[in-house]
């Protein structure tokens, strides 16, 4: 490529009608372990700043150096916040990948890449812009072990020359990333410059992709799932956690560890309001979470697939022995060796019923980083008040992903620490039997030890009314009948299905967690593409309430939209749902390990309408 | 020589020993486990401790189903098989006030159990940790444990070829603050080791020989009642001397240590073997090796060391129970999340 003696300029020069403003996706392609993710965050950290909807998708590998790794920043201007796979703008560092990466981009795209790959022979329908990366990082950085990361917040410059993106926001959003590092903050500014320098100097704009401010996000907050997660726990008191790394769901328990350094240490003592243990493994993790539970402490762990299926055994001790828990599974792909860095909705069958017997549990399923937040508070609320383990059901690409979030409220309500036994119950109540139905809602009292109310043994199913073991058929059904009538009252309690009806729709979708922005959008462009209106029912937990069903009867076909194979939801809701509305439901389902997108949604619905 | 001063009828706090009772045993006649909780039940009813605080854990077993058939009075969880020690950290970080009691079975924690033992080890937790050593599983019906000793054999004739796991030895090479083994048999030791155990901060691990009637007590067998009273090989004897309790006990110099104990109890070490130092890792792994080689049970307390922080020290919690601090101690003020959700802009 020559360089080009018109100058700045030149980004104004392109024709206003063949301006494509706010509206387009960038693709970054690089090798992970390159420090590619701060450049990444950089850039959408300035987008947000500038007020202009935006997403970003982390797609890496199980790896921590070496192998093939995108990130895809979306620029909406219309609000949606959901993945795309289609992207205009392609930086392209990998030479692994670079080829395969410059054909899969549409005609008329912006290839951003780095000199040496040549890739300007592969195709004429596209703009190519070359940097010299390894030229331009010598002059900066004098140590070549620091250089590898360096080099990348080059793309950052040029980015920012080409799309127009306000320099002093990347100043500041780089800031913000690296906040008090002053060495690295100084050395990554130059490379931003030296970018930006370079583009201006050498690159003549001929793309028509450009970023302008906008005013959408001055009362938002640019927030992952984790840490919302993470913020939810301590702000609904937890005061025990227990955890075992495991990627996606390793930064919720490190990110309760910063804040409760930072906002649970008593001022007046010094001392800690909280336990964090980094347990053996899962097993021990959810038995630590069972005993602190049993002992009256708010106690919690976060896990993924693996560690789901390690607890199985500790998960139906809890819904049997009747002891609070909070489990957060931020799900991804399958086993170890499968794609655990990949996002999936992989867990619910199996959680659903996790361990022996006729166990079942509560889920929640978070559809935003906001609700992550919202909803820890709601599962230690949940867990205490029925007295069984609650399973928060995020995602990699909910728990690892920015999203522009609502700021998190504050909690509007103390704790509801359940049905522990006091004197007054006691009096009231003329005697204390740890498993009686009393209030006719299955749930029953507990006392916690180290007090002066009576105590209990605290054993599996085999026990009656006052907990003595027992293996009489008569008191097992009993026990088993109330277990499943405390089940009908949480119906009742969890959070309920958000619906968008809609008048003159016929079909429904039913989706849930981290496919709700894809929904929208499909929404959208199933009205716009084929004048397909669709209602919304958005399932936030299981068990299911009657709305859920009510919704299923309104609108025919329903699309359930599953981040699994088998759509598991779909299988959850028929096991749940009367027998004849089964046939209502079709299925929409993603499973290539990336987020969903709302092309899919609409394709997919599109193809099974058409062959209806 | 006495170990208690109290009534015969009614204990420090005034119980009578009928309150430290429990249910009815299920166990089979005879077997070790119900030896054991009865010293339980003495060193719990002399000791004069306050059932409100105590918290019994177990794992699954024949020895894990006996908290049932002690200290009635008090709270329990009966978790599953080899992961007690996770139930009742979790249960002791919640509340620190908590004396906990763990019995478990030498499956349930040198087979199943063994990561979490090991780890229970490491974080040096304060419990009291029985396990109920058979070398067999009880209640599966007598099938090998990981402690069988090498040629021990089965009712069926079936040999153990591999070699046993220590569980005195495994623990002082983790760090463990308190190791003793004793024998269900052996009242007058076990009791004054019970009571060594509950003066003591972190935790105690105590490897009780108990032999298994039903599966493990014929001849050829490692654990039979007769076996282990032919090879039991005391390291001294073992006095134990509550904190509000006068030390009275002569003694020969030289062969005797005074070791005192958190609570301000003291436990004497007489007749021990020439310079045993029960603070010397080293020294008591050296021993128990010794006794191994010779085919005996080597019990007493092997090793302690009162110095070291409990868990509880280490994570600096603070004084009162985590699971009933008030919701202003464990709800950040709304001024926190202002600042939070500044931090996203
Ligand atoms: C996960 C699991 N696996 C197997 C069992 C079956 N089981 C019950 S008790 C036991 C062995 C108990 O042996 P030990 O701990 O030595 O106790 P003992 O009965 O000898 O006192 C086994 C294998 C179980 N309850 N749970
Ligand atoms: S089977 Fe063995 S361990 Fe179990 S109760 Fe009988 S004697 Fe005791
Ligand atoms: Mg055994």
């Amino acid at each position: 490529m020559t360089p080009s003696d018109i100058q700045v300029e030149e980004a104004q020069s392109v024709p206003e009608t063949k301006k494509v403003v706010n509206d387009f996706s960038i693709r970054v392609a690089t090798v992970n372990g390159t420090g590619s993710q701060t450049s990444n965050l950089v850039l959408l950290r300035a987008l947000f700043q500038m007020g202009i909807p935006v997403t970003g998708k982390n797609i890496f590998p199980s790896n921590i150096a070496g192998l093939p790794t995108w990130f895809i920043i979306r620029a909406s201007k219309d609000g949606y916040l959901s993945h795309t796979r289609d992207n205009q703008v392609l930086v392209a560092l990998n030479p692994e990948t670079a080829e395969e990466d410059v054909h899969t981009m549409p005609a008329g795209s912006a290839i951003i890449y780095d000199e040496p790959l040549k890739l300007d022979r592969l195709r004429d329908d596209v703009v190519f812009y070359a940097v010299p990366f390894n030229k331009l990082v010598a002059p900066i950085c004098r140590d070549p072990k620091l250089r590898k990361y360096v080099r990348n917040m080059i793309y950052v410059g040029v980015l920012a020359h080409l799309l127009a993106i306000d320099k002093d926001e990347i100043a500041r959003a780089l800031n913000k990333q690296l906040g008090r590092k002053k060495k690295a903050l100084e050395m990554n500014w130059a490379a931003i410059e030296v970018g930006w320098q370079y583009a201006q100097q050498n690159l003549t704009k001929r793309d028509p992709f450009l970023l302008e401010p906008m005013d959408r996000n001055w009362d938002k907050i640019l927030i992952d799932g984790n840490t919302a997660a993470a913020l939810g726990c301590i702000f609904a008191g937890v005061t025990v956690v227990s955890w075992y790394p495991i990627t996606p769901s390793s930064s919720l328990g490190e990110t309760i560890i910063d804040y409760m350094k930072k906002y649970r240490i008593d001022k007046e003592t010094g001392k800690a309001t909280f336990a964090v243990v980094q347990a053996e493994d899962e097993l021990a993790a959810l038995g630590m979470v069972l005993g602190a539970g049993w002992a009256g402490a708010r106690a919690m762990t976060a896990t993924s697939g693996p560690g789901i299926s390690l607890m199985a055994e500790f998960s139906g001790l809890g819904y049997y022995a009747e002891v609070p828990a909070v489990i957060f599974d931020v799900q991804r792909v399958g086993p170890s060796t499968g794609l655990p860095t990949r996002t999936m909705q992989g867990d619910l069958l199996s959680t659903a019923v996790l361990s022996h017997g006729d166990t079942k549990h509560i889920m929640l399923f978070p559809g935003s980083a906001w609700e992550c937040y919202t909803m820890a508070l709601e599962a230690f609320d949940l867990a205490e008040e029925f007295q069984t383990p609650v399973f928060v059901m995020s995602d990699l690409d909910l728990g690892m992903n920015y999203w522009i979030s609502d700021p998190l409220p504050y909690p509007d309500r103390p704790p509801n620490r359940g049905k522990v036994l006091t004197e007054d119950d006691l009096r009231r109540l003329g005697r204390f039997e740890r498993y009686r139905d009393v209030d006719g809602d299955g749930i029953p009292y507990r006392t916690i030890p180290g007090t002066p109310l009576p105590a209990y043994f605290c054993r599996g199913s085999g026990h009656n009314e006052q907990a003595e073991y027992t293996e009489r058929p008569d008191a097992y059904v009993r026990n088993m009948d109330r277990l499943a009538r405390k089940f009908e009252t949480a119906r009742q309690r969890v959070p309920a299905p958000e619906i968008i009806d809609s008048s003159g729709a016929r079909v429904g979708i039913i989706g849930y967690g981290s496919s709700h922005y894809a929904i929208l959008e499909a929404r959208d462009q199933l009205r716009a593409r084929a004048n397909l209106e669709t209602a919304y029912l958005r399932i936030r937990a299981y068990p299911f309430n009657e709305q859920v069903e009510a919704f299923v009867r309104r609108y025919a076909p329903v699309y359930v939209v599953d981040l699994n194979r088998d759509g598991q939801m779909r299988a959850l809701l028929k096991l749940d749902l009367p027998a004849e509305l089964a046939s209502r439901l079709r299925s929409v389902r993603h499973y290539d390990g990336h987020p969903i997108d709302a092309r899919h949604i609409t394709d997919d619905i599109l193809s099974q309408e058409a062959s209806l | 020589m006495s170990t208690t001063t109290t009534s015969p009828k009614l204990n420090r706090i005034g119980l009578p020993l009928a309150a430290y009772k429990g249910g009815k045993t299920t166990l089979c006649a005879g077997c070790g486990h119900n030896a054991i909780s009865e010293r339980i039940i003495e060193a719990f009813f002399e000791l004069g401790v306050d059932l409100q605080w105590v918290a019994k854990f177990s794992g699954i077993g024949c020895s894990s189903k006996s908290p049932a058939y002690f200290l009635g009075g008090t709270h329990a969880f009966n978790g599953v098989h080899g992961r007690m020690p996770a139930v009742a950290t979790g249960a002791l970080l919640a509340n620190r006030r908590l004396i906990g009691l763990g019995v478990s079975g030498d499956g349930d924690t040198a087979s199943i159990g063994i990561g979490q033992f090991v780890h229970l080890v490491r974080r040096n937790v304060p419990l009291i940790y029985i396990v109920e050593n058979n070398g067999v599983y009880g209640l599966t019906k007598g099938q090998f444990s990981a402690t069988a000793d090498l040629g021990s054999m089965l009712r069926n004739g079936v040999v153990n070829d591999l070699p046993p796991i220590d569980i005195c030895a495994l623990s002082i090479e983790l760090g463990a603050t308190f190791v003793a083994r004793s024998f269900s048999g052996d009242k007058k030791q076990l009791l004054a080791l019970l009571k060594a155990a509950l003066s003591h901060r972190g935790l105690a691990v105590l490897d009780v020989i108990s032999p298994c009637v039903a599966f493990n007590d014929h001849e050829g067998s490692t654990k039979s009642y007769k076996y282990v009273k032919e090879h039991d090989e005391p390291l001294g004897d073992v006095h134990f001397i509550p904190s509000y309790e006068e030390i009275s006990v002569d003694y020969e110099p030289g062969t005797t240590r005074d070791i005192r104990l958190h609570d301000g109890s003291h436990l004497l070490l007489s007749k021990l073997p020439e310079d045993y130092d029960p603070t010397d890792k080293m020294a008591a792994l050296r021993t128990l090796e010794e006794a191994r080689k010779k085919g005996e049970h080597l019990t007493g307390l092997i090793y302690i060391n009162t110095n070291s922080k409990d868990f509880i020290e280490l994570l600096n919690l603070t004084d009162e129970p985590l699971a009933t601090l008030p919701v202003e101690k464990v709800r950040p003020p709304k001024e926190a999340l202002d600042e939070i959700n500044e931090s996203f802009r």
